[in-house]
């Protein structure tokens, strides 16, 4: 990874005193060794003219992987592959802007003994990144430092591939900056933006990672337009090292082996949206909804299907007449936040009592889901490859038999109310299908008739005159002969002895 | 007073309960007779819950536990005997109560000796020595009155034993139950509901080989009842029957019909109802012939047992099915059971019962053949099959040959009764009526194999797959395969390689493998297809899909197409179907079909390019290294170029970065081989190296020569261009000069871009002189491949020297565990057993597949 700083100047003011201002002599190489490397500074011109220092980190890739090294588990130091193939020995990632704070720490800080006027005062500078890791592309980028001073913030894209244009651009950027700033702000500056433009998973987070933000941000990040983004990235990384603690390796594993980024299966649930502190309005209203039509059936044991974070589970928790609340959600990751969400270990005895979370999934029966009053499918059957849905059917419908079945699911027709949702687009990366309420109402009455429920439609959110409600929501009530015959309870085992003559002998 | 031994029969599965005042020398008598094992007794229990076997104040947790111990016994299908002194009758009904949730029999043992020996016997005992006579009066003062109820109480044996000598000649001999025909190994023809059609009985023997009711060959003939009722002669029926069964050519176990009879037979009131009406007229008739006929039918019906367990165990017959709790079990509920199954309680709308689908939820590893609700077609339901093909109703009458099973019917000349309601269309629980259970795969979980034996699947394991069978997977009834990882050739000291082919075959070679193949390893994806010769085949025999007589898409999926994690590998379900297509177009004009007898074909295969799946992760990781340095490098050249000219000292540094920017180069010049555009299949290539299964035969261990030349006969009948051939050669690893061949080969091949090559055993399934399985394939990757893999500069000498420190062991481990549970799939599936027995093995690759290992191996 490589950077270079330059600067003009004239006899009185030679560009070579930027050599003082780094403190690296322009006709000496200085080399440092590195945990994950060496880092290098070099001059590649330096004149009274025109002076070019260039920063070089040679990273040694296989001792990055191997610092973490376990002993069993086939001795692999990490599970995931891309932690062996990857940019970081090209690209400026955080990892340059650590090596610049020991590189470069006195001039960092503005401190020059043998120049003290020149670090304090503005000088034309020019800056290359050659390969800029920058998610948010060009764009951001221009964003992050077109506030900062610069004449000049020159941001290209670099394609991916020139053999293959179809991949289109890299996320990596040639970034040049011309102006004429203090060393030391241009080289802060560099230092928090970096890692926030990488905004990669991490590869050092220090506990006092808000002191040494406040520091290098002092002067320029207050008044920063883009001061929000920056903070949070900077510091999410730090967020995204306990999310990365609690991703599981075996799904990774599972991920890699199809070739693919562990993100695109270990996406079940966004834990950045509906939170407690920022709750979305249509899931809110859904939820509403969905605790009315089970207050309405009476239903006191009810079954979350598809729990998800557990913010229904959270709020029938706080109505005392459901008795028994079985979150289940087949992603592990769900159950994870959902536990975090409500606290259990936390909760009185009683309280506690009254739920339970646990992994299950809808495409196989389970006994376990048999007997309970109600079962709730929030935003679930869309998640599911449509000929996988019959398998969903039967678990809740043949087998589990709850009395009541809620569902609820997208109403496609809705969609083009939603100005931010591309036309054609589903509202979630992980949605396999969306439903007009046609489609809907046809999957739910056939599916009432084939198991012995009756079914009726509820709009959850504005119901609009053309396109409907945004949500749509079946109500399933077992049809009351049914009801009736069926056993409740423990008593199936005592029906083989009271067997009528007339129940024997039909065969 | 009598002094020869006295017998006691115990059935070999029962609870025995052992009763008698304290110093009655219960435990004494119980290890004379009984393996330790067997014995529970609640002194010990004390012991366990108190610290001390004589602590009266812990009987109530002592025998929680005993209750608890005995039942994990009972359930388990072993003898049990308690030892405790059981005096008090509230006692003894726990007991008979614990046996009865278990449904086997209790059979009491009674040592009724005088209180002297009693006392006596404590006296010697220093434990017990201060124990007051009258603890031992009120035992004996209970247990009198207890005697005579005791069958009452529900003992279904009661031997009593009144003095010690008594009790010390007495000889327990173990009885097998009237179910228990596990020595029976057949060969057997079980034979569906009959409803008094002779007529079609005596043509469907005819046709199973049977002369005036035995078979040449020696097989049984097994009747799953309802002989009687309904049809025309019902008398003909049972003296056909009645006559193999006593000649010992035959079996039968009682149908609901037969046990009404029975109970009419008797003199009891039944209602002459669901045509008992005509049995009893034809019965009538037949006085008149044969008098003494009808007391015979009599004692037929009563010597019946409600089911048997054959052959082994493997096989269980009973009239209306049964659950695998209950085999060879015996009580009142069993038979039950057997005789009318199990009714959820509701009625349809014909008025009658609806009956439980127990087989649905079956998951025995006996095979469960029964009969009593008529279908139009048996169809095997987790390892269940109903018979009842209702001839009397016009439809047909079904045996089942075993172990063959194979299917034998002859039709009904007519109806000769009026069903109440059509013949249902499916079997109980019909096509929805295979769900697999969460219970079948999730938490820890042991496979067992017939290769490696038990294999364990982690919980957290299971729960990673769980989660990607449940969210990405295909229809799991279309997922019968998932191919196992394969380990990388031992490390190379090679100057400048990691691997080389030269391990590999010295492998195989201290394996006592001769000859291995060497094939062309593809850059591409792994893609398992399963291709079913059209969509009434795989509606049949996996299925999926629309109802039968649906055309065009309504027909459904002709196959699946998934990857190795068992999603599927094209988004877009019409172009899976192009590409089933194809092959199926390939097998049927090599003639395939035929050769292997199938109408389906499960093949293991590599599908090109790699980026048309790997599209993704290419972008985001690969191709993303490549544009990096590619940007960074010449421009960080170029400064120290610069800054050599101005005469600083910066060589070293600089060579070294030429070196990075030749290595990144060579990385991309790599992962660019293995991509290329496509449009709709234009472009893609598949190649399979492997036919997997066919209809009846796992194909997993015929040698690869064999299997090769099958491939290559279908890319030559692929008139599309979309089959690639394999290459290969064929090394005998103690030939010098053949494996420098394979060397050369390799070499070769991977000179040119090539991935590398997989080596296997010639014979494909191979095990080693200690009998342990060798690796299936063992994978030499390229030099130039592997920079994918190691990163750019993994070839730099002193990176390599690092890199060489890898560990294997885990890798191989996995892969033969993969593989055999792989091949266990391919057995289950091609014997075509239960879904949930080959998805319990798919699942478990899965499972395995996500245990954490170096991911570069």
């Amino acid at each position: 990874m490589f950077l270079t700083i330059s600067t003009t100047g004239d006899e009185q003011n030679p560009a070579t005193d930027l050599g003082f201002l780094l403190h690296k002599h322009p006709d000496n190489p200085f080399s440092t060794k590195l945990s994950y490397g060496t880092a290098h500074v070099f001059y590649p011109e330096a004149s009274a003219e025109r002076c070019t220092a260039a920063l070089l980190l040679e990273v040694d890739p296989v001792a990055l992987v191997r610092r973490g090294k376990g002993k069993g588990r086939g001795g692999a130091p990490d599970a995931a592959l891309a932690q062996y193939v990857n940019d970081r020995p090209y690209a400026a990632s955080s990892l340059l802007s650590v090596a610049m704070s020991a590189v470069f720490k006195s001039a960092l800080n503005g401190v020059c003994r043998a120049r003290p006027e020149r670090a304090q005062t503005a000088m034309p500078l020019r800056i290359e990144v050659p390969a800029l890791p920058a998610r948010g592309g060009a764009e951001l980028v221009r964003k992050l430092f077109g506030p900062l001073g610069w004449t000049r913030v020159d941001a290209v894209a670099v394609p991916l591939d020139e053999q293959f244009p179809e991949w289109g651009d890299s996320r990596y950027v040639r970034l040049v900056l011309e102006g004429e700033l203090r060393l030391a702000d241009a080289l802060r500056q560099l230092y928090v933006l970096l890692p926030v433009l990488d905004d990669a998973k991490h590869y050092w987070v220090a506990p006092d990672e808000v002191d040494k933000l406040l520091r290098a941000g002092e002067g320029w990040l207050a008044a920063h337009p883009e001061q929000k983004l920056i903070t949070s990235r900077y510091l999410a990384r730090r967020r995204g090292l306990t999310l990365q603690a609690m991703q599981q390796l075996e799904l990774v594993r599972l991920a890699e082996s199809d070739d693919l980024d562990v993100e695109s299966i270990d996406n079940a649930v966004d834990e950045t949206t509906d939170t407690e502190e920022k709750p979305v309005p249509l899931a809110e209203q859904r939820r509403a909804a969905i605790l009315d039509a089970l207050r309405a059936a009476g239903a006191s044991r009810v079954l979350d299907l598809g729990c998800g974070q557990g913010q229904l589970v959270q709020a029938m928790l706080k109505d005392a007449a459901f008795t028994e609340i079985v979150g289940v959600d087949v992603s592990v990751r769900a159950l994870t936040i959902a536990s975090r969400r409500l606290k259990p270990e936390r909760m009185g005895e009683r309280q506690a009592a009254r739920v339970t979370l646990r992994q299950g999934s809808l495409t196989y029966t389970d006994k376990r889901l048999k007997g309970y009053d109600a079962a709730v499918l929030s935003e679930v059957v869309e998640h599911l490859d449509l000929p996988r849905l019959p398998a969903l059917e039967y678990a809740v419908f043949g087998s589990a038999r709850p009395r009541t079945v809620l569902v609820t699911t997208p109403n496609v027709e809705y969609n083009v109310r939603w100005e931010t949702l591309p036309a054609g687009h589903v509202r979630h990366g992980d949605h396999r299908f969306e439903w007009t309420r046609a489609e809907f109402r046809a999957w739910a009455r056939e599916v009432a008739q084939r198991h012995g429920y009756g079914v009726g439609f509820v709009p959850v959110g504005p119901d609009d005159p053309e396109v409907g409600p945004p949500t749509q929501m079946a109500v399933f009530t077992m049809t009351a002969a049914d009801d009736a015959a069926k056993p409740r309870g423990g008593e199936t085992a005592e029906r083989n002895g009271d067997r009528t003559e007339k129940e024997a002998n039909a065969a | 007073m009598t002094s020869t031994a006295r017998t006691l029969p115990v059935t070999d599965l029962s609870l025995v309960v052992l009763i008698g005042a304290t110093g009655s020398g219960k435990s004494t008598f119980a290890r004379k007779h009984f393996k330790p094992t067997e014995i529970v007794s609640s002194d010990f229990c004390r012991g366990l819950v108190a610290d001390d076997e004589n602590d009266q104040s812990a009987s109530r947790d002592a025998f929680d536990v005993l209750h608890y111990i005995v039942g994990k016994r009972l359930a388990a299908g072993r003898l049990t005997v308690v030892d405790a002194t059981s005096v008090q009758s509230e006692s003894r009904k726990q007991l008979v109560q614990l046996a009865r949730s278990h449904d086997v029999l209790p059979i009491a043992i009674v040592l009724d000796l005088p209180e002297e020996v009693c006392v006596a016997r404590n006296a010697a005992r220093p434990d017990r020595a201060g124990m007051p006579r009258h603890v031992i009066q009120r035992h004996r003062r209970e247990l009198r009155r207890s005697l005579r109820g005791l069958e009452r109480e529900g003992f279904r044996k009661v031997h009593i034993l009144r003095t010690e000598e008594e009790a010390e000649l007495a000889e327990v001999v173990l009885e097998r139950r009237y179910n228990d025909l596990r020595h029976l190994t057949g060969p057997f023809d079980v034979i569906g509901d009959i409803h008094g059609c002779s007529s079609e009985l005596e043509s469907l023997l005819g046709k199973l080989g049977y002369v005036d009711g035995a078979h040449p060959e020696g097989r049984t003939a097994v009747f799953v009842g309802d002989l009687v009722d309904r049809g025309p002669d019902s008398p003909g029926v049972l003296r056909r029957v009645m006559a193999m069964v006593s000649a010992g050519n035959a079996l039968c176990v009682p149908g609901n019909h037969e046990n009404k009879l029975g109970r009419y037979l008797k003199g009891r009131k039944v209602q002459h109802t669901h045509g008992l009406a005509e049995t009893i007229e034809q019965l009538d008739r037949e006085d008149e012939k044969d008098p003494a006929f009808r007391g015979q039918v009599r004692e037929f019906i009563d010597g019946l047992v409600s089911h048997y367990v054959l052959d082994g165990g493997k096989l269980v017959v009973c009239h209306a099915g049964l659950p695998e709790k209950y085999h060879g079990r015996t009580s009142g509920r069993v038979r039950s059971h057997a005789l009318y199954g199990d009714t959820t309680g509701e009625t349809d709308e014909f008025g009658l019962p609806v009956r439980y689908p127990w087989a649905e939820e079956y998951r025995g590893r006996a095979t469960v053949v029964y009969g009593h609700t008529p279908v139009p077609n048996t169809s095997w339901v987790n390892n269940t099959i109903c018979l009842d093909t209702g001839a009397v109703f016009g439809g047909k009458m079904t045996a089942l040959r075993w172990p063959e099973r194979e299917l034998v019917d002859v039709p009904a000349e007519r109806v000769w009764y009026e069903p109440a309601k059509p013949l249902a269309t499916e079997a109980p629980g019909g096509r929805e009526g295979r769900p697999l259970d969460l219970a079948d795969v999730q938490g820890r979980r042991i496979v067992e194999t017939r290769h490696v034996g038990r294999v364990a699947v982690r919980e957290e394991n299971a729960a990673a797959a769980l989660e990607v069978m449940s969210r990405f997977a295909v229809d799991p009834r279309l997922l019968g395969y998932l191919p196992p990882t394969m380990a990388p050739t031992a490390t190379s000291r090679e100057d400048g390689y990691l691997e080389h082919p030269a391990e590999a075959f010295a492998q195989y070679r201290a394996d006592g493998v001769a000859e291995v193949v060497c094939e062309e390893k593809h850059m591409g994806s792994r893609a398992v297809a399963l291709v079913c010769r059209d969509a009434a085949v795989a509606r049949e025999r996996f299925g999926v899909g629309g109802s039968p007589g649906a055309s065009g898409s309504a027909s459904g999926p002709t196959g699946a197409l998934h990857t190795r994690t068992g999603r599927p590998f094209l988004d877009d379900a019409a172009l899976t179907e192009v590409i089933l297509d194809r092959l199926r177009a390939a097998v049927t004009a090599a003639g395939l079909w035929e050769e292997w007898g199938t109408d389906w074909v499960l093949l293991d295969a590599e599908l090109m390019p790699w980026s048309l799946k790997a599209g993704g992760l290419l972008r985001s990781q690969y191709a993303a290294v490549g544009a990096a340095s590619g940007a960074a490098l010449p421009e960080a050249n170029a400064a120290l170029a610069a800054a050599a000219a101005r005469g600083v000292d910066v060589g070293a540094l600089a060579d070294r970065q030429r070196g990075r920017a030749e290595d990144a180069a060579a990385f991309t010049e790599a992962y660019r081989r293995y991509c290329w555009s496509t449009q709709g299949l234009d472009g893609v290539r598949l190649a399979p190296f492997q036919v997997l299964a066919v209809q009846g035969r796992s194909l997993a261990a015929v040698p690869h020569d064999e299997q090769l030349a099958w491939l290559d006969r279908l890319v030559e009948h692929d008139p599309t261009g979309l089959l690639r051939t394999t290459r290969r050669l064929v090394v005998d690893t103690g030939d010098e000069a053949s494996v420098r061949a394979g060397v050369d080969w390799w070499l070769e091949m991977t000179g040119r871009g090539g991935e590398g090559m997989v080596v296997k055993p010639l014979a494909a399934l191979v095990r080693d002189g200690k009998g342990r399985l060798v690796q299936p394939g063992i994978k030499v990757r390229g030099r130039e491949y592997l920079r994918i893999i190691y990163g750019p500069e993994y070839t730099r000498p002193e990176n390599l020297e690092r890199l060489r420190d890898r560990f294997l062991g885990h890798k191989r481990s996995l892969a033969l565990r993969e593989y055999a549970l792989g091949l266990e799939a391919l057995d289950r599936l091609a014997d075509g057993e239960p879904l949930w027995r080959v998805h319990e093995a798919v699942f478990a690759v899965l499972a395995l597949e996500s245990e954490p290992v170096d991911p570069r191996l």
